[in-house]
């Protein structure tokens, strides 16, 4: 099953997509593409995990941390499939990083690694957009850089944890203007997903609609405004969304 | 007025009153907010000077440039009354005294000039933490343990408010009086943080900015079995026990 969050005539809408990819509603409508506006697919605390794979803490000239390195973001910043993210003026370093997100099912508190994946609803896939021009060595990486308005796409959809069997072998791809620029595989990540999932109910109580960002791969690239950044993991979704700039961004509020 | 939530078979119920002794503080409140809480860390002038020194050396290098950030889960927190739960393994856990600035109207890009026009109230928050021995990383295992930010015991209407950068902040641990601050020590004010958070992050109504909270001596240590009082001159006190996790 893959279900997802709309809106609908001003309305939000708990949706489900069928086998052709079409939006269908509790009512059983289906919906054509462009008559509604994706929204983030859940709703809770949002970890982000930093330099999770080995080739990206060596892009970034960092040693693999010695444990899970987890930083927040603000809902804020959450947009949905097909949405617009503004880039700051005057700014050199936008990167996307594409990453597989791990929804949380149910509640979990103080999980045992072997139990872990029980607590695991399903999956998406976020676009962890980062402004580097912003980082500070405080609380790095800074909301600032992390935490901004419209700079983290999420979805389209929440695929079910059944229909993966095996996250840690999944294809991750970013393409900018359909241009293949990110490559990688969930298989290598440092702190896998029960681990993850157990370290983080160890500090604090999980709870449904949580969503664990589980870091990216090498193979960062600077975008632009006009820029159609699509990034997607194996067997999980295809996320699209649109750089534009800070005044196009100020005109549209 | 003072806004205060309560909870009637599983409903949040949201209630006024005039004044504190209207208000039935027994009654199992809720945190006097439920929006998106976010922190102001080392915005106290005695915090920032004693770590100077350190702002200069790695892995921080240079003083910060802008105001630091960090959130405060949902998880975290409770309201008046509510115990917060302390590990026994993880180290001193240290109350965190601080003004909570509730907003009252959606904040994109506000400036300093009008920032206050889009603050709803004011109210008490204690940031409970762990010891923080490195200001580098994220502190999300230092800060956002269940119960570590009780919220309340209400929202006090900033029209009833004359001077919130100058309230009196007193933290009292089992009746004694510990520690005292004043909002005049912030190192950003209100209108600089709100202006500032604006500036990326849109607030919305209900979303809170703890002002900033002091140095953590051990003064502020608290332990199982304590009672912690936080008090702020005007706004109120917020009383939470302290219990074993």
């Amino acid at each position: 099953m893959k279900r997802a969050r709309i809106l609908f005539n001003e309305e939000t809408l708990n949706v489900t997509i069928n086998n052709d990819g079409k939006v269908v509603t509790e009512k059983g409508t289906v919906l054509e593409e462009g008559s509604f506006t994706w929204l983030p697919p859940c709703e809770g605390k949002a970890f982000v995990l930093a330099i999770n794979y080995a080739d990206h803490a060596a892009e970034l000239s960092f040693k693999a941390p010695d444990e899970p390195l987890v930083f927040l973001k603000s809902s804020n910043t959450l947009i949905g499939h097909n949405q617009k993210t503004y880039q700051p003026d005057n700014i050199d370093f936008m990167h996307y990083e594409c990453e597989l997100v791990v929804v949380i099912g149910k509640e979990a508190k103080n999980v045992s690694l072997e139990s872990a994946m029980d607590y695991v609803g399903g999956y998406t896939v976020g676009n962890d957009y980062a402004i580097r021009d912003y980082l500070e060595n405080y609380y790095r990486p800074n909301l600032r850089v992390k935490s901004r308005d419209t700079c983290t796409p999420i979805g389209p959809y929440i695929i079910d944890a059944a229909e993966i069997p095996d996250p840690h072998n999944l294809a991750i791809r970013t393409y900018i203007n359909g241009e293949l620029k990110q490559e990688g595989s969930t298989k290598d990540l440092i702190f896998n997903v029960p681990y993850l999932v157990s370290y983080l109910s160890n500090i604090m109580t999980l709870t449904p609609g949580d969503m664990i960002f589980t870091g990216t791969p090498e193979g960062l690239a600077h975008v632009y405004p006009g820029d159609e950044v699509i990034v997607e993991v194996e067997g999980v979704g295809r996320l699209k969304n649109t750089i534009i700039s800070e005044t196009d961004y100020l005109n549209s509020l | 007025m003072l806004h205060y939530k309560t909870r009637k078979n599983d409903q949040v119920i949201n209630l006024q009153a005039k004044a504190p002794f209207e208000v039935a503080l027994e009654g199992g409140l809720l945190p006097a907010v439920n929006g998106a809480v976010i922190g102001v860390a080392l915005n106290d002038k005695i915090l920032y000077q004693s770590l100077e020194t350190q702002f200069n050396e790695k892995p921080h290098v240079s003083p910060p440039k802008t105001p630091v950030l960090h959130i405060k889960t949902d998880n975290t927190h409770i309201g008046y009354g509510d115990a917060i739960r302390i590990p026994s393994d993880m180290g001193a856990v240290f109350a965190g005294p601080s003004l909570g600035i509730v907003m009252g109207k959606k904040a994109c890009r506000v400036t300093e000039e009008t920032a206050l026009d889009y603050v709803q109230g004011y109210t008490i928050v204690n940031e409970v933490s762990l010891a923080e021995t490195s200001f580098y990383r994220p502190a999300v295992k230092a800060k956002c343990r269940d119960t570590f930010c009780p919220i309340g015991p209400w929202v006090m209407d900033a029209t009833d408010l004359d001077s919130p950068q100058n309230l009196a902040i007193k933290t009292y641990i089992n009746d004694t009086l510990c520690h005292e601050t004043n909002t005049n020590q912030m190192v950003h004010s209100i209108e600089q943080v709100i202006a500032y958070i604006s500036s990326f992050i849109t607030l919305e109504v209900g979303d809170m900015i703890i002002a900033g909270t002091p140095l953590r001596t051990e003064n502020l240590e608290i332990n199982t079995g304590d009672v912690v009082m936080v008090e702020i001159e005007k706004v109120g006190r917020l009383v939470n026990p302290v219990v074993a996790e």
